[in-house]
C-alpha cells in the first residue's frame, strides 16, 4: 500500500502543485490520477519514488517512509514508466530491459536472460532484442519501457502517461496487454494519465485531481460516474457519463425478442448468425448499446455458449431496459 | 611546384632531421597537448554539463580560448619560462582546451532529458547516470570536438620549431631561412597529410566507440 499523508508541494516559484493530499493506494491494484493538464499529477506519481522531495507531509510505502531510504536503493524497487518510454537510445532493446537487473547486481548473463523472458512477456518477439530505441515504432518503445520496469520484478510500479504518446488504435492493443499483465502479476501501480477513458478503463481506483493540486474525488470507477462528488468531478467524467457507466452493467438482464422477429438476420445451418453484431450475456451494456447504434440493422444478435443465435435487441430495447433500470435505483 | 626536397630519398631515412623523425616529434607534441588539454576540459565539461553550474564558464572559455594567438602565447611562456617542451605544450594545450571543454558541456547539455530523466527513474546513482548514459550519449558531439582540436593542433604545432624544439614546423622555418621553398612546401604538404590520416583514423575510432544505436534510424 502506498500512503499519501497530507503531502504538499510548493515549487519555488511559488505555486502549489499539490495540495495536502491525503489517499492511500492500494496493494495490488492500479490506482489511475487523472485530472486536467498542470494538476499535480506527475508531481504527485514522482514524489513516489524521490523524485521530487515534498515539502510536507510523508509518503509512505508499506507503512515505510521513502524518505528515510536511500535514493537509489528505493529506486531499483519502483518500476517507472514514462511517456516517450525514455529508453536509453545507445543500448539494445534487451541492454535496456536488462538494466536494472544489472544495478542491483546481476551478471551481465542473468540480466540478459531475465530480459529476454520480459520481452515475451510484453509480446515482443525475441529479434528484437537486439535491436536499437531508434528502429522500433512508439508502441513497441512503450512495450520495451514497461519491460525494463518489471525487469527486477518490484513491487511496485509508477507510470506517467505511458499509453498517451501512441497512436489510438496501437494504445488500444496496449491496454489489453496491461489489463492482461496485470491480472497475472497484481502489481501495485500508480498510473498518470490526462485521459479519463483511460483512466476508467484501467484504473480499479480512479483519483481524479483539479487545478492547484487538489484532489477531487477517490473511488472505482464505478462510483466517480454514477455519484460524481461535486459539479467538477460531473464535468470531468464527460456529459456521456451515463453511456460510460453503461461498462459497469451487465447484459444478462437485458430482456431480448426472439430470433425470428428480425428477418435480416441470416442464420447459417447451424443456428449461428452471418455478418451480425453479437454479443452475449457475459458482455457489458454499454457494448451491447455500442453494437446496436454501429450495426446498419440497428440490431444486436445475442449468441450462447454455442455459438447459435437465442434472441436479438435494437436500441428501443436497450432504452427501455436503461429507463426501467434508472427507476429502481 | 618544386617537390625535389620531398621526393628526395635521403629526406625519409631516419637520420637526424629526415621528415619521418620530424614526424614522429610532430606527432609527440599533438599527442601530449590533446591528452593533457582532455584531461583538463573533459571533466570539467563533464562537470558543468552534467550541473548546469558555471554554464558561463564553459561558453566564454571556448570564444577565449579561440581568440588567444597561439605564436604570441607561446612567446611569452618563453620569457617566463625558458626554452623547452613545457612552453610549447601549454600553448598548444590552450588550443585543445576550447572545442573539448565546449563540446563536452555542449554534449551532455543537449541531451534528452528524458533520457536522464529515466536513467535516475530506474535508480541510477550520479556518477551511474554519468558514465553509463550521459557520456555515451554524448559521445558523437564530444569527438566532433575531440577532432577539431586535433586538427587544430596538428597544424599548428609547427610553431615548436620556432623555438628551438622538432616537429614538422623545422621544415618551415629552416627552409624559410636559407630560402629553400622546396623545402618549405614539403613541411606544409607533409602537414597537411597527416591532419587529413589523423581525422581518418579519428573517424574510426568514433565508429568503434559511438553506440550504432545513436546514428541508426
Ligand atoms: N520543476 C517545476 N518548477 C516549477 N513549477 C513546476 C515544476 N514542475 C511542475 N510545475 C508546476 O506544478 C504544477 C503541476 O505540474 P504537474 O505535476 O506536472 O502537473 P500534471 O502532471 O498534472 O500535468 C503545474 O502548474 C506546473 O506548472
Ligand atoms: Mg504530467
Amino acid at each position: 500500500m502506498i500512503t499519501f499523508d497530507d503531502v504538499v508541494k510548493v515549487y519555488p516559484g511559488g505555486s502549489t502543485a499539490v495540495d495536502h493530499l491525503s489517499l492511500e493506494l492500494p496493494t495490488g491494484r492500479t490506482t489511475v490520477f487523472v485530472g486536467p493538464s498542470g494538476c499535480g499529477k506527475t508531481t504527485s506519481l514522482r514524489m513516489i519514488n524521490r523524485m521530487i522531495s515534498p515539502t510536507s507531509g510523508r509518503i509512505l510505502i508499506d507503512g515505510k517512509d521513502v524518505a528515510g531510504q536511500d535514493e537509489a536503493v528505493l529506486r531499483r524497487g519502483i518500476g517507472y514508466v514514462i511517456q516517450h518510454a525514455g529508453l536509453f537510445p545507445h543500448r539494445t532493446v534487451l541492454d535496456n530491459v536488462a538494466t536494472v537487473p544489472m544495478l542491483l547486481g546481476k551478471t551481465r548473463r542473468e540480466a540478459r536472460a531475465a530480459a529476454l523472458e520480459l520481452l515475451d512477456r510484453v509480446g515482443l518477439a525475441a529479434e528484437f532484442a537486439g535491436r536499437y530505441p531508434a528502429q522500433l515504432s512508439g508502441g513497441q518503445q512503450q512495450r520495451v519501457g514497461v519491460a525494463r520496469a518489471l525487469a527486477a520484478d518490484p513491487p511496485v510500479m509508477l507510470m506517467d502517461e505511458p499509453f498517451s504518446a501512441v497512436d489510438p488504435v496501437v494504445r488500444e492493443g496496449l491496454h489489453r496487454e496491461f489489463l492482461r499483465l496485470q491480472k497475472d502479476l497484481g502489481k501495485t501501480i500508480a498510473m498518470v494519465t490526462h485521459d479519463i477513458d483511460e483512466a476508467i478503463k484501467l484504473g480499479d481506483v480512479v483519483a481524479i485531481f483539479r487545478q492547484g493540486g487538489v484532489l477531487a474525488q477517490v473511488g472505482t470507477p464505478q462510483e466517480l460516474l454514477t455519484q460524481p462528488a461535486d459539479e467538477f468531478v460531473a464535468e470531468f467524467v464527460g456529459r456521456d457519463r451515463g453511456l460510460r457507466s453503461l461498462s459497469f452493467e451487465s447484459a444478462a438482464g437485458l430482456p431480448v425478442r426472439p430470433v425470428a422477429e428480425a428477418p435480416e438476420v441470416l442464420l447459417d445451418d447451424a443456428g449461428r448468425p452471418q455478418d451480425a453484431a453479437t454479443f452475449t450475456q457475459e458482455d457489458s451494456l454499454r457494448l451491447v448499446t455500442d453494437l446496436t447504434i454501429t450495426s446498419p440493422t440497428g440490431i444486436a444478435v445475442r449468441v450462447g455458449p454455442d455459438g447459435k443465435a437465442d434472441g436479438i435487441v435494437s436500441h428501443h430495447d436497450i432504452a427501455d431496459h436503461i429507463a426501467r433500470i434508472k427507476g429502481q435505483k | 611546384m618544386n617537390l625535389s626536397y620531398l621526393l628526395d630519398p635521403s629526406h625519409w631515412d631516419f637520420s637526424d632531421g629526415s621528415i619521418p623523425t620530424l614526424i614522429v616529434s610532430h606527432l609527440w607534441y599533438v599527442l601530449l597537448s590533446l591528452v593533457i588539454g582532455t584531461a583538463i576540459a573533459l571533466p570539467i565539461g563533464l562537470w558543468i554539463g552534467h550541473t548546469g553550474r558555471g554554464s558561463f564558464l564553459a561558453i566564454n572559455a571556448g570564444n577565449a580560448g579561440r581568440s588567444l594567438p597561439t605564436l604570441g602565447l607561446l612567446m611569452l611562456m618563453v620569457t617566463l619560462l625558458g626554452l623547452g617542451l613545457t612552453p610549447v605544450l601549454i600553448a598548444l594545450t590552450v588550443l585543445v582546451i576550447p572545442p573539448v571543454l565546449t563540446s563536452a558541456y555542449a554534449g551532455i547539455r543537449n541531451l534528452d532529458h528524458r533520457v536522464v530523466d529515466a536513467a535516475k527513474g530506474v535508480g541510477m546513482r550520479p556518477w551511474q547516470v554519468l558514465t553509463k548514459v550521459e557520456l555515451p550519449m554524448a559521445l558523437p558531439v564530444l569527438m566532433s570536438g575531440f577532432r577539431s582540436a586535433a586538427l587544430q593542433v596538428v597544424a599548428t604545432a609547427t610553431v615548436a620549431a620556432a623555438v628551438g624544439l622538432n616537429g614538422l614546423g623545422r621544415l618551415l622555418i629552416d627552409g624559410l631561412a636559407v630560402n629553400d621553398y622546396s623545402r618549405v612546401l614539403a613541411g606544409a604538404i607533409v602537414v597537411a597529410v597527416l591532419a587529413v590520416l589523423l581525422d581518418l583514423v579519428l573517424a574510426q575510432v568514433q565508429r568503434w566507440i559511438v553506440s550504432p544505436g545513436l546514428s541508426k534510424r
